[in-house]
């Protein structure tokens, strides 16, 4: 018999692989007028007069529920109101949220966590307004899971497919920080608490620039490597990645090596890819740096008309195309 | 954790050297194929794009320098029959996928074999110490780990631990393949970690009898740059000689104190690399004085009792011995990124991290990315 295998939860390959086979095809054959299930975007998105209402959900499963720089109910806020902005919704009307917890999860954590996820809404002016409680047996679940669901009103819809020749893309920071923090707590690896989770939202950062976007996508699970592949590929263009100027912090670049993973195909929960004009580069770096989240922003690629679909690294001492991961290196990051 | 940026990577100085290396060959006025035979400088080189710095002219050939790749293939059946048996097997993580001929040990774990994955010999011993069941460690690796195999069978193991060794022997596979018919290979970049074992002056031999220069090189990008500018030289002028680039770590006589406990241990056989040919003295087996200790010597393992299943029809399209063979590349296979992938390894170049298939998957599956945009 044929199973579900974990990778096909990694966010990259073999996860779009299964989604596609399993759901697109026939939700997508139902009725819809608007960005549907069949773009794989970061939302939907349904026109509204002369806006455009965004909706998006997400499921987050965290181990550890706790880990340095945040925890599931920070990363649950972040995560839904992440994905709208990548749509352009940075205004965000409302969140559900709902939760299933296992029998016997601490009442303490529970209330920690709703903590996180309230500082979380306050940061990105995001309401919770309805939700949902489940408990299941000890052992059907572990701990908690949270899912949110947000929605969004724009005026600018910014897809992940809009990227042409010559527009540049540009990172909003440092990457490769959740995933690695995580796999540090998971693994009980120190270093001097350099290793911070970047999870936040990103969404008051995104409406400073979000006139100028070609095209965005959030680098969660995958990495950038797993979201510049799909916004080269649907966007029908090459990208030349300039290894040395992908912001990275010591302790990132560190923990990488000693673990050999490319902190490229990690996952992050506070940034952003952003394409842009050539043209407009230098201000929208400007712009984002004036932010907080956004202080290490960089140019960091160039879209070309050659290899549609592939990413093109150049390293300093060659160029070599960076492989698409098949699936996170590690389960249950987000 | 210190993390200031490693000085071996400056791309300034890279590019420099890059330049040399094209001066050279644009010297020599004909293409020159040199050879490397260890995976980590695959890996280094596929990491960091350095084939499309190359000359064009400059064929680096990847050799059998991956030891779980040229594990043959009666080998790994003889680690999966002793684990058919109820022994439990201690080996690394890269063995367990390597396909032998009905059944990998991956496969025998699904079966319900008992397999513990180790980083070093010595968790091997302290999982015998824990249990008073049968542990085999199936060792592998050439003699940069053989040395860490002779070390914890030197140091009193308890009674219920015993050695399958698969461990091979570097020196003794340069010979065959700088011999093999239509080889076009004019220099060899030796393995900077198995040199800090062994010494530079092992190639000595090798070079005198071949007339074909040798240079020990270390792993990071300037390393291999500097090493390829240093043969290059060599075929140059016509000097075969042994130059060690790796003076950092590498001197001339080696680790004499580990040799001492490898030669005590371990004596040369001849045996089947998978892929690539029968090597004489290419086999690292134990000597009679710890047949105690050797498992081939302690269990009865009945390997033609495996031998009447055929292999699969996918196997037999693989060409991993001439990858291995530095004669064709993955491009070459029709597997390749198909259905052979690290989550389906069909050969086992596609299994271990150093074999090639497996680096070129992981880096992007080209190369030699022509100067595209």
């Amino acid at each position: 018999m044929n199973r579900v295998a974990l990778k096909q939860g990694g966010g990259g390959r073999a996860m779009r692989a299964l989604i596609e086979k399993v759901f697109v095809r026939d939700f997508a054959a139902l009725p819809f007028e608007g960005v549907g299930i069949s773009a794989m975007d970061d939302g939907a998105a349904i026109r509204l007069g002369d806006e455009w209402l965004v909706i998006t959900t997400d499921s987050h499963v965290i181990h550890p529920i706790f880990f340095p720089g945040g925890d599931i109910g920070r990363l649950s806020i972040s995560g839904t109101v992440n994905d709208l902005a990548m749509m352009g919704a940075t205004r965000v009307l409302g969140l559900t949220c709902s939760v299933i917890l296992e029998e016997g999860f601490s009442l303490e954590w529970l209330e920690v966590v709703q903590r996180s996820m309230v500082e979380a809404c306050v940061e990105s002016s995001a309401p919770v307004v309805t939700g949902d409680t489940k408990v299941m047996g000890r052992g059907e679940l572990d701990g908690i899971v949270i899912n949110t669901t947000g929605i969004g009103l724009t005026r600018t819809l910014v897809r992940d497919n809009g990227l042409s020749a010559g527009d540049r893309i540009i990172v909003t920071g440092s990457i490769g920080e959740h995933g690695l923090a995580v796999m540090a707590a998971r693994h009980g690896i120190d270093v001097d608490g350099k290793l911070v989770s970047d999870v936040a939202p990103m969404n008051s950062m995104i409406a400073t620039i979000v006139d100028k976007a070609t095209a965005m996508k959030d680098p969660t699970r995958g990495g950038v490597s797993s979201a510049l592949h799909e916004m080269a590929s649907k966007s029908g263009v090459g990208i030349v990645l300039d290894e040395r100027s992908v912001p990275m912090t010591p302790a990132v670049r560190a923990v990488g090596e000693l673990l050999g993973i490319d902190p490229l195909h990690v996952a992050n929960e506070g940034k952003a890819l952003i394409g842009v004009r050539a043209a407009d580069a230098e201000e929208v770096v400007a712009r984002l740096r004036m932010h907080p989240l956004g202080r290490n922003a960089a140019v960091i690629g160039t879209c070309v008309a050659e290899r549609p679909g592939s990413i093109i690294l150049d390293t300093g001492f060659g160029r070599r195309l960076l492989a698409e991961p098949e699936g996170e290196p590690l389960p249950r990051i987000c | 954790m210190n993390a200031t940026p490693l000085q071996f990577r400056d791309p300034v100085l890279a590019r420099s050297m890059a330049a040399t290396l094209q001066r050279l060959v644009a010297q020599l006025d004909r293409p020159v194929a040199v050879m490397h035979v260890c995976g980590s400088h695959e890996q280094a080189i596929a990491k960091f794009g350095l084939r499309s710095a190359f000359p064009k002219a400059l064929d680096v050939i990847m050799g059998p320098g991956c030891p779980v790749c040229v594990t043959d293939v009666p080998e790994v059946d003889e680690g999966v029959l002793l684990a058919r048996q109820g022994v439990r097997i201690a080996t690394y993580g890269d063995m367990l996928r390597v396909p032998g001929t009905v059944q990998s040990l991956a496969d025998a774990q699904a079966d319900g074999a008992k397999i513990d994955i180790i980083y070093s010999p010595r968790q091997a011993v302290e999982i015998a110490r824990g249990t008073s069941e049968e542990v085999v460690l199936f060792a592998s690796g050439f003699e940069t780990t053989a040395v860490a195999t002779a070390a914890v069978i030197l140091d009193d193991p308890p009674p219920n631990f015993s050695v399958l060794s698969a461990h091979k022997y570097i020196p003794p596979v340069m010979e065959i393949v700088a011999e093999m018919p239509g080889s076009r290979i004019e220099g060899f970049l030796a393995a900077g970690h198995a040199a800090v074992i062994t010494g530079s002056d092992v190639f000595e031999p090798f070079v005198e009898r071949n007339g074909v220069p040798v240079v020990i090189a270390g792993f990071e990008p300037m390393d291999i740059l500097a090493g390829l500018v240093e043969l290059v030289e060599l075929i140059l002028a016509k000097t075969p000689k042994v130059v060690n680039a790796f003076p950092r770590c590498v001197t001339r006589e080696g680790n004499l104190a580990a040799q001492e406990q490898l030669w005590r241990v371990f004596r040369q056989i001849g045996g089947r690399w998978r892929g690539i040919a029968h090597v004489p003295n290419g086999n690292l087996r134990l000597r009679d004085e710890f047949a105690h200790i050797d498992a081939r010597k302690r269990f009865t393992i009945d390997l033609p009792s495996l031998w009447d299943f055929a292999p699969p029809a996918l196997a037999r399209q693989c060409i991993c011995g001439d990858i291995m063979a530095g004669i064709r590349n993955p491009r070459d296979c029709r597997l390749f990124n198909k259905e052979c992938t690290p989550e389906n390894p069909i050969g086992a170049c596609m299994v271990s991290n150093e074999g090639t298939c497996k680096i070129w998957h992981l880096y992007g599956g080209v190369p030699d990315l022509e100067a595209s945009a």
